[in-house]
């Protein structure tokens, strides 16, 4: 089936590419790039299905390669001038790289921009911020989902603050029966981005402590920033035996097969878990340090769309991307692909109810993106890999949150000053 | 006249047999070579390229920012290169002298069961691995518990102590099969005169060994221990299979092969960085020249050879 289906994109593309003339009489098609190979079905069947009944004059075709390739595989095809008409776009350096050397065009005139805010937007713009050059299509929202047969058992309910999670994370150790949190230090990424980036923002306030740390008037060696370290560390008596050496595929089976009761998640997990575990599951934002304060979550933009700047159709890309910015695209996507949330600031109803769960967070906590994205990891050594080592290091016991916190922020001082960017 | 034909003609067929390898040669491994070398001193500023001389090395060695990476990687390397080398030839020779010996039956059998890693992926050796050492579902703890032992599991591929010596054994599980073989056929090229000649000099068992067939397999030796540092300092597939990009814990299995991957093609936020990458390149490529050439010319051509 696939095969017949990739087959007959390539005669597709191919006939476009080789007809060049002859194709602007007949009706249009246009070719989206993206990494996003697992979401085919749901452009095939859902989305692309829907636009083209309100244009009939325009085809889309959704042309994935595999993610780890579509960096080298994009930049070959735009130079090459064979890239497709609408791009999909990497949040922040990789995108705005491709806009510098005038692969992907400004797209702030479109109607429907101005549903989204900017820290939706931030991720796609250039570094003055005046000028946005993808559509956001997608964010990913940071919590931990729970087995909640597993808490039904033990008569927990979902913690509010930092010392509940922990209080109950004794509890559910104390009875033995699951692994209290599924989580493993081998691949390094789990405590940097589900650890560290997910319960950071609580800590670090959010964007006001993510734009201080950018201005220099905050410092990973502050209060704020070391204390997410510190609450990292003490996860470990928590995690499954030998988890230094768990991989992330580990964590995942681990809590699926119901032998963990808490997963620190993103909430690209949605799909996979509710397709693999057989349990009920709910889940909850990331506890604040004390009752009653403000809640942060990471709210990360992953994916929006742009246009190639060489296409020959740009009326028809353009109409394309402004359906994508419309409310109608927004909720059609986010109930075909949980767990990744529509970035629009209009009020999207979703169906998953694990999805709806993590959405509804955005109702009562600020939105915030990860601290390393913007700027910070443009020089070497590079914070988002730092961020990567210092995080396992803090929850294996190799490093001290305070060893960690200076390390970070004195490689951060070799090559950034503050303003630089701006 | 005469002296006109006696002038050797310019044979050209030499010229023409030599010729489709060493376009070949040229093509793919000197021109890349070189490139790759004349990249080292360049580096993009304000998007264009310029000369710089060696600035590239200079911060690849004393630059904080890259020196701190990159002696780890070195070290590492070095470290992996011993390990490999000390356990792997020894039980290399071990088993080739256990194979010719006349009393071992099955030999065709073990020979082959303990060269066949050598033919595996290194992606799925990796992979393996890391199943069967896996503290979740691996078949190491179980062993082990069976055998009453379970206390001195540890998760070894997560620990900053053990990680790069674990790799550094499957390494040797992988290839302990070549020195195997090598010096197994060394051994069976040795004559039977001589060996027959040092019995009747009264030097038999482990004396023989020692003092007649170890010293006549050391050519060979010397062939696997440059094998295997060429090997090691070009290592990458193990250790990014099972490790990743970053080379964890805490970059304890970072070589070299993994930092020029991180450098030249980037990784995650981290833009690659062409000529960075190709001075890595060639600091690897000066450290394998120095070594074959400290091997050719300060040990092969020093090497007795024996003629029978």
């Amino acid at each position: 089936m696939m095969t017949i289906k990739s087959f007959r994109m390539l005669l597709v593309v191919g006939t476009i590419l080789g007809s060049g003339t002859a194709a602007l009489a007949e009706d249009v098609t246009l070719t989206i790039e993206s990494w996003r190979n697992d979401d085919l079905p749901a452009w095939q069947e859902k989305i692309i299905p829907a636009f083209e009944k309100q244009n009939p004059d325009i085809k889309v075709v959704f042309a994935p390669a595999a993610p780890t390739e579509y960096n080298a595989a994009l930049n070959a095809k735009l130079a090459a001038g064979s890239a497709g008409d609408l791009i999909t776009c990497r949040p922040f350096d990789a995108s705005l790289e491709l806009y510098k050397k005038g692969y992907l065009t400004a797209v702030d005139d479109l109607k429907g921009m101005d549903n989204f805010s900017d820290v939706a937007k931030a991720a796609w713009q250039t570094d003055d911020g005046k000028t946005t050059f993808c559509v956001p299509m997608a964010s990913v929202i940071h919590g931990f989902i729970y087995n909640k047969d597993a808490f039904d058992k033990l008569g927990l309910t979902p913690p509010k603050t930092e010392a509940e999670f922990f209080q109950m994370l004794d509890k559910i150790k104390a009875d033995g029966t699951y692994v209290p949190m599924a989580m493993g230090t081998h691949d390094q990424w789990e405590a940097a981005t589900m650890g560290y980036q997910n319960i950071g923002p609580n800590y670090w306030k959010g964007e006001e402590g993510r734009k201080a740390l950018i201005d220099g008037k905050q410092k990973l060696t502050d209060e704020d920033w070391v204390k997410p370290f510190e609450e990292l560390a003490k996860w470990k008596p928590y995690l499954g035996d030998g988890f230094e050496a768990q991989t992330y595929p580990d964590s995942q089976n681990l809590f699926t097969l119901g032998r963990a009761a808490i997963y620190p998640a993103g909430s690209w997990e949605i799909s996979v878990f509710e397709r693999q575990a057989d349990f009920k599951m709910g889940a909850f934002p990331p506890p604040v340090p004390n009752e009653g304060d403000q809640c942060y979550i990471s709210d990360q933009p992953d994916h929006a769309l742009g246009m190639n700047a060489k296409t020959k159709h740009p009326e028809a890309a353009r109409k394309f991307l402004e359906w994508v910015a419309s409310k109608e695209f927004a909720e059609l996507y986010g109930n075909a692909l949980p767990g990744f949330f529509p970035l629009t600031s209009e009020k999207i109803d979703l169906k998953d109810p694990l999805a709806k769960e993590f959405l509804s967070w955005r109702q009562t906590c600020k939105s915030t993106i990860r601290s390393t994205y913007q700027f910070l990891s443009r020089g070497t050594p590079n914070l988002e890999n730092e961020t990567w080592t210092a995080s396992a290091d803090v929850i294996n016991g190799t490093e001290t949150p305070q060893q960690a916190a200076e390390k970070l922020q004195k490689g951060l001082d070799s090559w950034y000053k503050p303003g630089q960017y701006k | 006249m005469k002296a006109k034909a006696a002038a050797r003609p310019i044979r050209w067929h030499v010229a023409v047999f030599l010729a489709p390898a060493v376009i070949i040669y040229t093509v793919i491994m000197i021109v890349p070579l070189i490139s790759t070398l004349q990249e080292s001193f360049f580096q993009v500023k304000d998007g264009h390229t310029v000369f710089v001389g060696l600035a590239n090395f200079r911060a690849l060695f004393f630059d904080p920012r890259w020196s701190a990476d990159f002696w780890n990687a070195l070290l590492n390397n070095f470290w992996f290169f011993l390990v490999v080398m000390c356990v792997q030839n020894p039980i290399g020779i071990l088993l080739a002298a256990l194979l010719s010996s006349p009393k071992l039956r099955f030999r065709a059998f073990y020979r082959t069961a303990i060269f066949i890693p050598t033919i595996l992926s290194f992606v799925i050796v990796g992979f393996v691995w890391k199943l069967i050492l896996s503290p979740l579902w691996g078949v190491a703890p179980y062993l082990l518990s069976l055998v009453g032992l379970k206390s001195l599991f540890a998760p070894w591929l997560g620990d900053a102590h053990y990680a790069l010596v674990t790799l550094g054994l499957i390494t040797v599980w992988q290839f302990v099969g070549i020195p195997m073989m090598l010096i197994y056929a060394a051994l069976l090229n040795i004559p039977d005169e001589v060996l027959e000649a040092a019995e009747c000099d009264g030097v038999v068992g482990m004396a023989q060994f020692w003092k007649i067939k170890l010293p006549l397999v050391l050519p060979t030796i010397g062939v696997i221990s440059i094998l295997t540092f060429v090997g090691n300092f070009n290592a990458f597939d193990l250790i990014y299979v099972s490790q990743g990009a970053l080379a964890g814990p805490n970059k304890a299995t970072d070589i070299l092969g993994t930092f020029l991957y991180r450098t030249f093609f980037g990784f995650q936020l981290q833009l690659g960085d062409p000529n960075m990458g190709a001075t890595i390149a060639s600091i690897m490529f000066l450290i394998i020249l120095a070594g074959v050439c400290l091997y050719l010319f300060g040990i092969q051509s020093r090497m007795r050879r024996y003629q029978f």
